[in-house]
């Protein structure tokens, strides 16, 4: 699983066709897009300038129906120029100029608007918003828009837009686009595409289709699909026909290939939990693995722990902030020079702790856990004064955007599959440090039997210290990771403390290869509750499992073995 | 050890809690205080409506205070925790002797302060949104009441301009505000049609941080032919992954639009909005409503809190309206006698931040226009739909047969918060 998962992974950046990266990509489409309108089929220029400009300017009216009506008028010429006008208008910069009354395009830079003719497409001026009133869309609109926009597209000489129009029109399901697509498919030469295409002329013909024939032949085309769209448009096939009544040997294959598309998309069901297991496994892990070395190995019940991973997070607000004005901001050097950093400022503070507070309190559970526990109350409350207890926002990378989307409807987004590699990469280092390094021999002994490291001359408080350190430092790491999928706000550390130490009280104390496990096993087991149990509940139930499970073994899935000492 | 350690989270934060206390009280002041946690899971929204009151109060004193006295503001912090709010209440009203008290975020933090209200008589006004069916003698709701926000918000969702929804999502945090409107907006939904088979509700916990198994479902959900819309009750730091998940897993808002009852400008704040333009929010209030009286409480609140970038939201409309009806209420009974501050608040309007008047009824309840805004890219709302006039705050839901024969009305002959039929 883990090695598809990196194979997945290795080639998401190239693997376009399963791509589509959402509303992130659209800035980059539209270089395409304006290509895209010069060489158009038909390119006649259906309007005259005149023309244009009138009918554009009857989008500037309220009522939703009056401008879905002028949108389709607009596209249904095929004029080239009406494309960017649109896109505009879903981008929300179509403006209508308060001075002569006339729709522009508006591109913001900084707090000045350039205004862009629709019909030239050369700048005409600028201004500040005030002269500009927005032409509103809504949703309604949006999708309108993306319709008429797609059948535009459909005779884009780009690859990747004819594929995302016929995406687009596959979902409008749309009769009236059928004479469109026919005329498509005529051109298509590319496979693939091509077989799209032919599945969305299926979902129209299955609704319009004149005889049963053709209806079966489509019901033939579609149910060798398996995509949550193709269930849509059986199942809605179905309901319709037997409403209404239709050839029973139309309606029981319909039904039948509604059974076959079902089955087929819960067995991705399955695999899509255990993804999300695995995904929430890795945070999971990520924020424990920290503690499995401070809690695990030094046995200091440390209730700071997860103001460490805040601190970390915030330290990577810090770094992109400082880095903002040399940096893009969807740069990943800031999240890669975070790394570090939050290591350094984590493993500092975790130092800091160790040697004001913690030393003193050795071989005394309870006190430590109260101290600590005041130690991240007053950490938590420094944060809020100095940054605001309000949300603050780290950008994610464009790397770290978007989804790798399949046609089953299961989505792996980028961020999660990212945190799952770099969980793995963070617990592989730490493996390798206290196996291979002359720090992590002496922790190991130090941990292991105190007096007797001492006494072959290792100095025992120093190592104390960098292994609290190290631990602090590993979850600064994981705020980095946080950072991009939850709050960063004080609170942070709160959610993920519980979490933490029951991954490493179910891994075992002291076995870093128990957290690895007891991450993903109590991740997976969640996932799997989660739909028919509810997220309240299938925490609660994990809860117990791992009450039963500690009164069973109770040094949890890998108990420490031979002559380690306990207190 | 859980609720070892739930007792020691209390101690502890109770221990940090910050007092801010004026050493050498003047005695002729008028005392207000503030019940708004400051550290705590809540802190993230409610320091801000301390600010809006500490604000409001320092307008009030260089304009020459009331009725000849300054204010003084007392600010405690019950930390998140709800049975501090109850002692926090009782140590405003008994030991610092506050006139009025501007406070409380989450229902359940109110439902802990209301005994001690009602047993020593005090005022409460209440700034958010909330589930409804309750009546208070001694609270001022001014935030919105669910036909002031939730039935609105479903109403547009099911119209042509908001997609023609014919199937529901409910999703919510697990306490009583959300249980308690998705259970009116259930028996709404009923009423105009749709059925349970097409209604989904879910539950998480506070904090929820995980969203990816349930935003798949929804996404399931979705896939059945019919158009499905979205009802968010989420509240607070979980909204931020939950909106993050839908952005990755490429939700549109054309698609699948998601309204929220508990999502304004400040918890935008943490989020890239760019891909979840068009998703919905219904507020009595948006800070990009342009209106005079808007942008000049915009200029206030940006001077006070030193910083531009700051966001405006309804909480802190609502506290501007609650404080300043208690202000014109206090004037006109020439006192800060609760019970004769109580009956000059009847009536009592001000003028809303966006345009219109909002008019304190004898239920404790606003009548307040309701807007629905869409989500912008630079994180502010867009309106793109609003009520005709105002609509009257409903203590009582209608819409849920035990509660719609219930009044609540607290002046003559009715005087009663929860009646069938009036006292006298």
């Amino acid at each position: 699983m883990r090695n598809e998962l990196f194979s997945v992974l290795r080639r998401s950046p190239f693997s376009l066709k399963k791509v589509r990266g959402g509303f992130v990509r659209l800035g980059g489409a539209m270089a395409c897009l304006m290509l895209v309108a010069f060489v158009l089929p038909n390119a006649a220029q259906a309007f005259s300038d005149e023309e244009l400009r009138n009918i554009a300017e009857r989008l500037d009216t309220k009522s939703s129906t009056q401008k879905i009506t002028v949108i389709e008028e607009m596209a249904a010429d095929g004029d080239p120029r009406v494309a960017p006008i649109l896109k505009a208008m879903l981008e929300g910069d179509l403006f209508v100029r308060d001075s002569d009354e006339h729709v522009v395009i508006g591109r913001k830079k900084g707090k000045v608007y350039t205004h862009i003719d629709i019909v030239s497409g050369e700048e005409v001026g600028e201004s500040s918003s005030k002269e500009l009133s927005k032409i509103k869309v809504n949703n309604r609109l949006r999708g309108a828009l993306r319709d008429a926009l797609a059948t535009l597209n459909l005779f884009s000489p780009d690859l990747n837009i004819r594929t995302n129009a016929v995406e687009q029109i596959m979902d409008a399901r749309d009769p009236t686009m059928l004479p469109l697509l026919l005329r498509a498919i005529e051109r298509e030469d590319d496979e693939t595409l091509l077989a799209r295409m032919e599945l969305a002329r299926a979902t129209m013909a299955l609704a319009a289709g004149e005889n049963p024939a053709e209806r079966l032949a489509a019901i033939d085309v579609l149910s060798s699909e398996t995509t949550p769209q193709i269930r849509a448009v059986l199942s809605q096939f179905v309901a319709s026909a037997e409403a209404e009544g239709i050839e029973p040997e139309v309606l029981a294959a319909a039904k039948d290939a509604l059974n076959d598309v079902e089955g087929r998309l819960s067995t991705w069901q399955t695999v899509g939990d255990v993804y999300r297991g695995i995904s929430l496994g890795s945070v999971l892990l990520l924020a424990a693995v920290g503690l499995a070395i401070t809690f695990g190995v030094m046995g200091v019940i440390n209730m700071a722990h997860g103001e460490m991973i805040m601190i970390g997070a915030y330290t990577t607000f810090v770094v992109q902030q400082i880095l903002s004005s040399v940096l893009p901001s969807g740069s990943p050097w800031s999240l890669i020079i975070a790394v570090p950093a939050a290591f350094l400022v984590a493993g500092m503070i975790g130092v800091v702790i160790e040697r004001c507070v913690i030393r003193f309190l050795y071989g005394r559970p309870l006190e430590t856990l109260l101290a600590t526990w005041g130690v991240s109350l007053v950490l938590q409350q420094a944060t809020r004064t100095i940054f605001g207890a309000t949300n603050q926002q780290v950008t994610a990378p464009d790397f770290m955007s978007g989804a790798i989307e399949f046609s089953t409807g299961l989505v792996l987004t980028y961020n999660r599959l990212w945190i799952i590699l770099f969980s793995l990469i963070v617990v592989a280092g730490i493996a390798c440090v206290l196996r291979y390094t002359a720090f992590g021999l002496q922790m190991r002994a130090v941990t292991q039997n105190r007096r007797m490291a001492g006494s072959v001359g290792i100095r025992t408080g120093y190592v104390d210290a960098l292994t609290f350190g190290l631990g602090s430092g590993i979850a600064g790491i994981a705020g980095v990771a946080l950072s991009q999928i939850s709050n960063v706000s004080p609170n942070l550390g709160q959610t993920y403390i519980i979490d933490s130490f029951m991954v490493v009280v179910f891994g075992g104390v002291g076995n870093l290869w128990g957290t690895v496990l007891g991450a993903f096993s109590l991740g997976i087991v969640n996932k799997f509750l989660e739909p028919f149990a509810g997220a309240v509940l299938a925490k609660i139930f994990v809860l117990i499992a791992l009450i039963l499970f500690i009164q069973k073994r109770p040094k949890g899935l890998f108990a420490l073995k031979g002559r380690a000492v306990e207190a | 050890m859980n609720k070892k350690l739930q007792a020691l989270m209390g101690a502890g934060a109770m221990a940090l809690s910050v007092m801010t206390m004026s050493a050498a009280q003047a005695a002729d002041t008028i005392k207000v205080g503030v019940l708004h946690s400051l550290s705590g899971t809540m802190a993230i929204s409610e320091t801000t409506l301390k600010d809006t009151v500490l604000m409001l109060v320092d307008d009030l004193n260089k304009n020459g205070g009331l009725l000849g006295k300054q204010v003084e503001a007392v600010v405690v912090d019950p930390a998140s925790d709800w049975p501090l709010f109850a002692e926090k209440a009782r140590e405003l009203i008994e030991k610092d002797q506050v006139d009025v008290v501007f406070g409380c975020w989450t229902s359940v933090s109110r439902k802990s302060v209301l005994p001690v209200f009602e047993e020593l008589n005090s005022m409460l006004f209440y700034p958010v949104q909330y589930e409804g069916e309750e009546s208070s003698r001694n609270v001022f709701y001014t935030g919105a009441a669910p036909n002031q926000q939730a039935i609105p918000a479903v109403d547009y969702l099911m119209s042509e301009d908001g997609g023609g929804a014919e199937r529901i999502v409910l999703l919510g945090t697990d306490y009583v505000y959300p249980r308690t409107t998705n259970k009116i907006l259930r028996s709404y939904l009923n009423d105009k049609g749709i059925a349970d088979a097409d209604i989904m509700e879910n539950y998480t916990p506070f904090g929820h941080s995980d969203w990816q198994s349930i935003v798949a479902d929804v996404k399931a959900f979705a896939s059945a032919g019919k158009k499905t819309a979205v009802v968010s009750t989420i509240n607070g730091d979980a909204n931020v992954p939950f909106y993050k998940e839908l952005a990755n897993q490429g939700i549109k808002a054309e698609d699948i639009p998601v309204v929220a009852f508990s999502v304004g400008e400040e918890e935008l704040a943490g989020i890239d909005t760019a891909p979840l333009v068009g998703h919905l929010a219904a507020w009595n209030y948006f800070q990009s409503v342009e209106a005079d009286a808007n942008t000049a409480f915009i200029d206030k609140w940006h001077a006070f809190i030193g910083d531009d970038a700051r966001v405006t939201n309804d909480p802190m409309e609502a506290t501007y309206i609650g404080f300043n009806m208690w202000k014109q209420a206090v004037e006109q009974a020439g006192t800060t006698d609760v019970d004769a501050v109580r009956q000059a608040m009847y009536g009592q309007e001000v003028a809303n931040l966006t345009g219109g008047t909002a008019v304190m009824n004898t239920n404790h309840h606003l009548s307040k226009p309701v807007l629905i805004g869409e989500v912008q890219d630079d994180g502010q709302f867009d309106v793109v739909w609003e009520t005709d006039g105002t609509v009257v705050g409903d203590a009582w839901s209608d819409f849920l047969p035990e509660s719609a024969k219930l009044t609540a009305d607290w002046t003559y002959p009715w005087v009663c918060g929860n009646c069938e039929k009036p006292m006298y």
